[in-house]
């Protein structure tokens, strides 16, 4: 809960839930690096959709033109928040919906048990939704003593195995068809023995296993990929029917919605409709699109609510050189671009968001000096491919640096004493400013061959420099600097051609 | 201070740099450029990519078509709107299936619906360039679960109502009506991105064109 005074100006609050690493990138890299069977199933897996995403995107002549639209309808939305979210939440509530505001994860999560309770379920449907992942609604009502079903595939084969989803579009991207096989057969129920690991009998499967949970569920759970501000209209984006499902069987449907969410105008829609499938999933449109306002008589759910959830988003917002993270659609075209996710995968950035998104989003929303989730800003080699492919052209690379900055600026006012790294550049300074201080060193270079041992490899440096030793291992140094090897190479002929010619001798000393 | 009011002035609060809301550059298509000829070879091109089965037939042959296609079928439902000339042939023929009009009067129960072999709804517009057919809910609709739980559903569609781009059909919607977007049938790609047709929704769509 925020500690807010009247009279006193708002200070940004941030946000919590599985929003946080529990321990530092470089750790959790390093040991997802060892999953061989990871890399294989990411590697085959972002290939496959970066290729169709590009071929669906050179479609299209005016990409770029939407592109431009759509970042710049997000911006024109942050700038005009406060007053687009009024006339949202008038337009909803006219059309028969409940509004809630939660500040913060827990009081979502409270919100959200509430409503279920006054129905008198203890079990509800859902709808993937990164929000409620996001503030751990899940676990809250389990806790409860409520059920939460997941029911996209990939939530499904994620929620079945215990483990985290890995990727915002394809959750368990992380898993082949042999593991979801055997998850399937271990924790199904109803499934049948004879499973096989083809894809479309495991979808099979998977109808089977929900089918009935659908045409019983009284309460749906749900995110919003788009609140249109001028009419009050929600929308979720899928493939598989099971958000149409949820969307309209139950009684009530509950809809959690970061506050970011909105477009001003349903117009709007023709922008991000066009952007979203083909960055995502690199298809032409998704399978199947839903749209509500508030209640309609007689169609769908009766007993309509929708959760507003800020959780660290106006933090974000207050950065300026980092507020567009919040202008972000979820489609996940960076993850699926980016050379340091394909090789570490999801779970390594810790967050509900992975990838290079995460890497800026997360930090935003809890605050850089949230010690696991400032090493995040370094989870990339900054080369743009995620800038490149982001469809609403948030500037990831820059907001990295930008935020890195954020991190160092916080350190440094911590820490009074000079670093270890303050100490090295030191170091270097005197090194490399004058020859005769790098001939002194270089004397010493023999020394690490003894440190390197038998098999010539330096496995571990002290200190700071651990980080660079921490995945990969140097060559022993050589018995000899480079400019040992010349004076060696280049003197002992030099002083031949002397003895025979004088004058090149005389040139040479001038030299 | 209710949650509402914290919520909001913390964002006035992180916008206190007040920055300015750019204008838009609209300089994507906004119309069609293409021949009715032209969409309507686009559309049956998508929608044949996405694995839904098309036909195209003058509307005065869309009775016998239909028939054709729903022959063996044992029920199937219609929404109340549906023009009744389309259904002539199947309430006609010995053997025929039983018809079931879901209505605002008579409301059929989900496990009705799941016991129905197809259902036959219109359509609002559909847009060439994506392959995407919309649903508003109007009468020759129906109610969005009726085009959902039943496992085929056979989809009406008049030629004159294929737009070529996203922003023409977008201003033809009114959003004030619930809709349902349907590209192809029901699909996944959530194992190794391998698309697999049919899951929860209907895992049979047949389009029926109109000319």
């Amino acid at each position: 809960m925020s500690n807010t005074f009247l009279g006193m100006p708002t200070l940004p609050v941030f946000g919590h839930g599985n929003l946080n690493a529990t321990e530092k990138f470089p750790k959790a890299a390093h040991r997802e690096l060892g999953d061989a069977q990871l890399r294989a199933n990411l590697g085959h897996a972002t290939h496959t959709i970066r290729d169709k995403r590009l071929k669906v995107v050179a479609e299209l002549p005016d990409w770029e033109d939407m592109r431009d639209a759509g970042s710049a309808i997000k911006n024109a939305t942050m700038a005009r928040l406060p007053a687009l979210l009024e006339q949202f939440e008038a337009n909803f509530t006219a059309r028969g919906g409940i509004i809630h505001w939660a500040r913060d994860a827990q009081e979502a999560n409270e919100i959200v048990t509430g409503l279920i309770r006054a129905t008198g379920e203890t079990e509800v449907v859902k709808v993937k939704s990164m929000a409620t992942q996001e503030i751990g609604l899940n676990e809250y009502l389990e806790e409860q003593g409520i059920a939460a079903f997941e029911t996209d595939l990939a939530e499904l084969i994620v929620q079945l195995d215990h483990d985290k989803p890995s990727h915002i579009l394809v959750p368990a991207i992380h898993k082949n068809r042999r593991q979801i096989r055997e998850i399937f057969l271990r924790e199904m129920a109803d499934v049948d023995p004879a499973l096989t690991d083809e894809p479309a009998r495991l979808a099979e499967a998977a109808r089977k296993h929900l089918r009935k949970k659908f045409l019983t569920a009284k309460v749906a759970v749900s995110g919003a990929n788009f609140g249109l501000a001028d009419t009050g209209t929600l929308t979720v984006v899928e493939s598989e029917g099971n958000g149409r499902m949820c969307l309209t069987l139950p009684e009530t449907l509950i809809t959690v919605m970061g506050i970011e969410k909105l477009l001003p105008s349903f117009a709007d829609l023709e922008v991000f409709m066009q952007l979203l499938p083909r960055s995502s999933t690199g298809e032409r449109m998704n399978p199947y699109t839903s749209l509500w306002t508030g209640v309609t008589p007689g169609d769908g759910p009766q007993n309509v609510h929708l959760v507003l959830l800020d959780n660290g988003r106006s933090a974000a917002l207050a950065d300026e050189m980092g507020r567009t993270a919040l202008n972000c659609i979820r489609c996940s075209a960076c993850m699926n671009v980016c050379p340091v996710y394909e090789r570490t995968g999801g779970h390594a950035y810790g967050s509900t968001y992975p990838g290079p998104i995460g890497a800026i989003l997360s930090p935003l929303l809890t605050g850089i000096k949230s010690e696991e989730n400032s090493s995040l800003p370094y989870a990339s080699s900054l080369c743009g491919a995620c800038y490149d492919a982001c469809p609403v052209k948030i500037n990831i690379p820059e907001i990295l640096v930008h935020l890195r900055g954020e991190d160092v600026d916080s350190k440094r006012a911590k820490i009074k004493v000079p670093s270890q790294m303050d100490l090295m550049m030191k170091g270097a300074q005197w090194a490399f400013s004058d020859g005769a201080h790098l001939n002194l060193l270089e004397k010493g270079l023999p020394l690490g061959k003894l440190a390197a041992g038998r098999d010539k490899v330096i496995k571990k440096l002290p200190g700071i420099a651990a980080g660079w030793t921490q995945s990969r291992d140097i060559p022993a140094p050589p018995t000899q600097s480079f400019r040992q090897w010349w004076d060696k190479e280049h003197v002992a002929p030099a002083a031949v051609e002397r003895s025979q010619d004088g004058s090149r001798n005389t040139e040479g000393e001038q030299a | 201070m209710s949650a509402r009011d914290d919520v909001l002035n913390r964002i006035k609060s992180a916008l206190r740099d007040s920055p300015a809301a750019p204008e838009i550059p609209r300089n994507y298509r906004l119309v069609s450029t293409m021949t009715a000829a032209q969409r309507l070879e686009q559309l049956v091109d998508r929608l044949v990519d996405y694995k839904a089965n098309v036909f195209v037939v003058p509307a005065a042959e869309a009775p016998a078509k239909l028939a054709e296609l729903l022959d063996g079928a044992a029920s199937i439902v219609v929404p109340h709107g549906l023009p009744a000339e389309y259904l002539q042939l199947l309430k006609n023929d010995a053997g025929s299936p039983a018809v079931q009009v879901d209505s605002p009067e008579r409301r059929l129960t989900v496990d009705e619906l799941d016991a129905v072999d197809a259902v036959v709804t219109g359509a609002a517009v559909a847009v060439a360039e994506t392959g995407t057919i919309m649903l508003d809910g109007s009468p020759s609709q129906g109610r969005r679960v009726i085009s959902l739980v039943p496992d085929r559903h056979v989809c009406l569609l008049r030629a004159a109502d294929i737009v070529e781009v996203l922003p023409e059909a977008i201003a033809r919607l009114d959003p004030a009506s619930p809709q349902t977007w349907i590209s192809g049938p029901s699909a996944t790609s959530d194992i190794e991105l391998e698309r697999v047709e049919g899951v929860h929704g209907p895992r049979t769509l047949d389009v029926l064109i109109l000319s």
